[in-house]
């Protein structure tokens, strides 16, 4: 059988895996003060994908189908629609920005140029493929694409124990959500006897494969992404590994390898599980009260600011997982809650990179990067410390944060409206312990220094990179530009 | 023209505040001030201009929320509007001649600006979610003013003020925000004009009800009503001055007028079954703000438990559920945010000057020392205990008056009997004012006080700020009919719905 491939729509993912390679190569031949070269080289080849995207809009495309027969319908195992796009969007541009902060943290931290990028851009190529896969087995090849090379970048700064210690928990961990979830998925093909989400939906939809086998079978599928998302109880490698990992790759992992996590457990859910709605839905929901609670509990006791930003965003995927948890309860569509998880990822993903973007700055200069190494920043560096406020103000949803108060007030909807009350509540409770961590945080920003004349004496302001610049500038400008028009995020799908 | 000038309202000083955020450092410390002045003084021109011609705004902003940019005013929003821009203005007005302590005074009038954005579009949003935007918008410059420029007699006590007064208001403001999605969720629309109109026309009476306690738990947090309020006496108490002033004066009417304006409208049958409630609430709060005052040994801590009291009688007036008790409602708002502003002003006055506030330590002799502000202390605290003839007499008042014949859904004899407890509130009111008038101003001087010379009486600028807020309470005690005519029909309308 022949098969005629869309190039068009592989495209994104072809030019991803072809810069990896080729910055990889390139690093062969580039003498060691020229290595920032290649760093720019994965940025442009992520602007590329990102072109390469606009082509695709409008119709859905798939390739890499199986005709049907008189039984059965065709299916795709690549699919490209709305949702494809904005994930593969929002990977593309994540790890643009990921990859401007990189720059300085490879060469200062003197570690191997090109095969950071090559790993990073490997990880990218696997996030930007799961979101177009409609087949389990092309997901769980894609999500582990997205894993591997993430444990070898975190353990990349070879001189620093933490660090080994930290790859070592996130392999470990990875490992066993992902043996959970390949013994769920071949449950689920020994049920239904079908690979493709479609077919599977279909499949389950009728009443005799209901029973415990299904809903076991569906309960360990859903755990390899409750690993990528870091949600309560598969979130303990998280803050050690962010600690652990160089900061921009703590940032990779808490947007990028997090959205790839939530498109992956959207596309299960939703295209596949569907009908099983009301079984994993309470389940979903149950999964999101308990992340976002332990998060911000545990994120209360911070004092260091990656660790601090690990266990918030733990907690904010208790946030995204809400609208996932209130579906099929009063008997909507999935299609109705869905987009709510998805315009939450996408502003999560512009608040947390720009705190991260600030932090990794920070940290260059104060390596401990404890909340109080922020101290009067306000003073020193008045645009640094705005840009980091307010994407703290972001992530606790409060104004002029108004980018994070709109994607909290769809997700809000979600529960309300379906009736799922008691959740709505916990997510209130919860958002207002958030607030008072990223509080304290902003706070100490602008407070007053512990000793006034040192900070007179100390230059005026960091020297900051291009690099370093642009990511916090792109980073700021799309939180405030977002703040004013929500459309772009809120109506992502529409 | 006339749509653009809500708009502008909130337009001028959210421009002054971007402005001050990216002028370069050290020009903008210097003309920080002058500007702010400058901005709200427009801006209290706006308001005027408004109040007389301003056309309702609607527009699209976020379609998948159903957010829409809808602004209007009318008889309810218009007194608060003017009294948000008047106040705000004599705060920055203030400023020029009393410096704050902590200095920054660039950061200090930004962040009053975009309070008084946050203030203005609470009371002239028509759109539900958009007036949550603007209810939170005031949460982080108010946390800054208090934590940043406040008083720390105990070390770290305004920070722990200002995190408590954020951490209540938002846990207030998530379950308003509750009560707003459960309000589309059953209507299908965030237009405040339009479930006005329908009176809660598609919610059930269970699901009004809820929507009810959560809109009014929302509000009474901000009000603050008893037993919520705990808040409050510590922002106050930490709070610079003209944090106080505004905290008081402008802040805690944003819940009571979201009480008037959306919970009691939208959701009608829920307020029926809870207005015994939430009058039995608010007069606890008048006995226990008048009792928790005469227990009081800071002047500041006095006056701000006084708000306790007196919000509790804007909350029986709500709870009648009448023209007659909400419009008294809406007078004992306006005239509580002239005199407690006024109040706060002056005893920021008097702790600027003695560096405490503490009453033994002040003792008595205030006449002697510092006549002008004697006498104007014993003038705000007159008007504050409801002489007929001031501003505070009216709305007290008529809120009596409401819950003497209550709307007929609710039981009359048990208004009365709240009405009758109110009463008592009244005169441990009367009690403590004149006792506070009695040992502050009257008697001798403490020998400490006598002889310290740099103890001023209140100075030209002072007197100028403080003056129109005199002029006002007298203005409101003498001709009631001047601003009940601007709130009686918008409050009929609201009811009548």
């Amino acid at each position: 059988m022949v098969q005629s491939i869309d190039y068009a729509a592989i495209a994104p993912a072809l030019i991803v895996a072809l810069t990896a390679i080729g910055v990889l190569v390139v690093d062969l031949f580039l003498p060691a003060r020229r290595k920032d070269l290649v760093g720019w080289i994965g940025i442009a080849g992520m602007a590329g994908a990102l072109v390469a995207l606009f082509p695709l809009a409008g119709d859905e495309r798939a390739t890499f189908c199986v005709p049907g027969d008189g039984l059965v319908l065709p299916a795709c195992s690549y699919v490209v629609d709305d949702l494809t796009l904005v994930f593969q969007a929002l990977v593309l541009a994540g790890a643009v920005v990921v990859l401007l902060l990189s720059l300085d943290t490879v060469r200062d931290s003197r570690l191997p140029a090109g095969e950071y990028s090559f790993l990073l851009l490997a990880s990218v190529s696997g996030a930007v493929t799961l979101a177009a896969s409609r087949d389990v087995l092309t997901m769980v090849v894609a999500l582990e694409v997205v894993s591997l090379p993430a444990f070898a970048l975190v353990a990349l700064r070879r001189f620093d124990s933490r660090s080994s210690e930290a790859a070592l928990k996130l392999f470990l961990v990875s490992v066993v959500s992902t043996a959970v979830m390949l013994f769920g998925l071949s449950l689920v093909y020994g049920l239904t006897g079908a690979v493709h989400l479609d077919r599977i939906a279909t499949a389950l939809a009728d009443p005799g494969v209901r029973g415990p086998a299904t809903a076991l079978a569906v309960a360990l599928s859903i755990a390899g992404f409750a690993f990528k998302v870091a949600a309560v109880p598969f979130h303990f490698w998280a803050p050690d590994t962010y600690v652990g990992a160089p900061v921009p790759v703590a940032a990779y992992l808490s947007v990028v390898s997090k959205a790839a996590g939530f498109v992956g457990l959207a596309l299960l859910l939703t295209e596949g599980f569907g009908p099983y709605a009301d079984v994993w839905a309470p389940a979903v929901a149950v999964l999101a009260a308990v992340t976002m609670t332990v998060g911000n509990l545990v994120a209360l006791r911070q004092t260091h600011a990656v660790r601090l930003l690990a266990w918030s965003s733990i907690a904010q995927s208790g946030y995204m997982l809400v609208p996932l948890g209130a579906a099929g309860a009063g008997g909507a569509a999935i299609s109705e809650v869905l987009p709510a998880t998805v315009a939450y990822v996408l502003a999560y993903a512009v608040m947390n990179l720009g705190a991260f973007a600030v932090v990794t700055l920070v940290g260059r200069h104060r390596p401990a990067n404890h909340i109080e190494d922020y101290r009067a920043l306000g003073r020193t560096e008045p645009l640094t410390a705005f840009a980091l406020a307010f994407a703290l103000a972001c992530l606790a949803g409060l104004p002029p944060g108004l980018l994070g108060l709109f994607a909290k007030v769809v997700v809000f909807q979600a529960p309300v409206e379906q009736g799922v009350g008691w959740l709505a509540v916990v997510m209130a409770v919860n958002v207002v312990i958030g607030l008072y961590y990223y509080l304290a945080w902003a706070a100490a920003l602008y407070g007053r220094s512990p000793d006034a004349s040192a900070v007179e004496a100390r230059p005026p302001s960091y020297r900051i990179s291009v690099s370093d610049g642009l990511a916090i500038g792109i980073t700021l400008g799309a939180a405030l530009w977002l703040s004013v028009l929500p459309r772009m995020v809120l109506e992502a799908l529409e | 023209m006339s749509e653009w000038l809500l708009p502008l309202l909130l337009a001028l000083p959210l421009a002054g505040c971007v402005a001050l955020l990216v002028l370069p450092g050290n020009s903008a410390d210097r003309v920080a001030v002058p500007l702010g002045v400058a901005v709200s003084g427009a801006t209290v021109a706006v308001a005027v201009w408004a109040t007389a011609s301003a056309d309702d705004i609607d527009r699209e902003w976020v379609p998948s929320l159903g957010l829409r940019f809808h602004l209007g005013m009318d008889g309810i929003s218009a007194p608060l509007v003017l009294l948000t821009a008047g106040l705000t203005f004599l705060c920055l007005v203030y400023t020029v001649r009393v410096r704050p302590a902590a200095g920054r005074p660039r950061a200090l009038v930004g962040l009053v600006l975009l309070l008084e954005v946050g203030m203005l579009g609470t009371f002239v949003a028509l759109d539900l979610l958009l007036f949550f935007v603007f209810f939170e918008v005031v949460l982080l410059p108010m946390w800054f003013v208090i934590a940043q420029w406040g008083d720390d007699q105990v070390p770290g006590a305004r920070v722990a003020a200002a995190n408590k007064f954020i951490l209540y208001t938002l846990l207030g403001s998530a379950v308003l925000l509750l009560g707003i999605l459960l309000v589309r969720a059953k209507t299908g629309t965030f237009d405040m004009v339009a479930l006005a109109e329908a009176g809660g026309a598609g919610m059930s009476r269970n699901v009004q009800i809820l929507a009810f306690l959560a809109l009014a738990l929302g509000f009474a947090v901000k009000t603050p009503m008893w037993p919520l309020h705990s808040w409050l006496p510590d922002a106050h108490t930490a709070a610079p001055t003209i944090g106080s002033v505004l905290l008081a004066g402008v802040l805690l009417k944003m819940g009571t007028y979201g009480l008037v304006r959306i919970a009691v409208p939208i959701a009608p049958d829920g307020a029926e079954v809870l207005a015994p409630f939430l009058g039995a609430f608010a007069v606890v709060g008048i006995v226990y703000g008048s009792l928790a005052c005469l227990a009081q040994r800071d002047l500041k801590r006095l006056i701000a438990f006084s708000s306790v009291g007196h919000m509790g009688f804007v909350l029986l007036g709500i709870a009648t559920l009448t023209p007659v008790g909400i419009n008294g409602a809406l007078y004992a708002n306006v005239a509580h945010g002239l005199i407690t502003g006024l109040l706060f002003f002056l005893v920021g006055a008097i702790k600027d000057r003695h560096h405490t506030a503490a009453l033994d330590e002040l003792g008595g002799g205030l006449y002697v020392r510092t006549p002008r502000l004697g006498g104007l202390l014993a003038f705000a605290a007159i008007a504050s205990l409801g002489l007929p003839g001031l501003a505070g007499f009216w709305g007290e008042m008529l809120t009596l008056l409401g819950a003497f014949d209550p709307d007929p859904a609710l039981h009359r004899g048990y208004f009365v009997a709240l009405m009758g407890v109110a009463g008592i509130g009244l005169v441990l009111t009367t009690l403590y004012l004149v006792s506070l008038v009695r040992r502050v101003a009257q008697g001798q001087s403490a020998t400490r006080w006598r002889e310290a010379v740099l103890l001023r009486d209140a100075t030209g600028a002072e007197l100028m700020v403080w003056s129109p807020l005199v002029l006002f309470v007298l203005v409101l005690g003498l001709w009631p009919k001047w601003l009940l005519d601007v709130t009686d029909p918008a409050v009929r309308q609201v009811l009548g719905g």
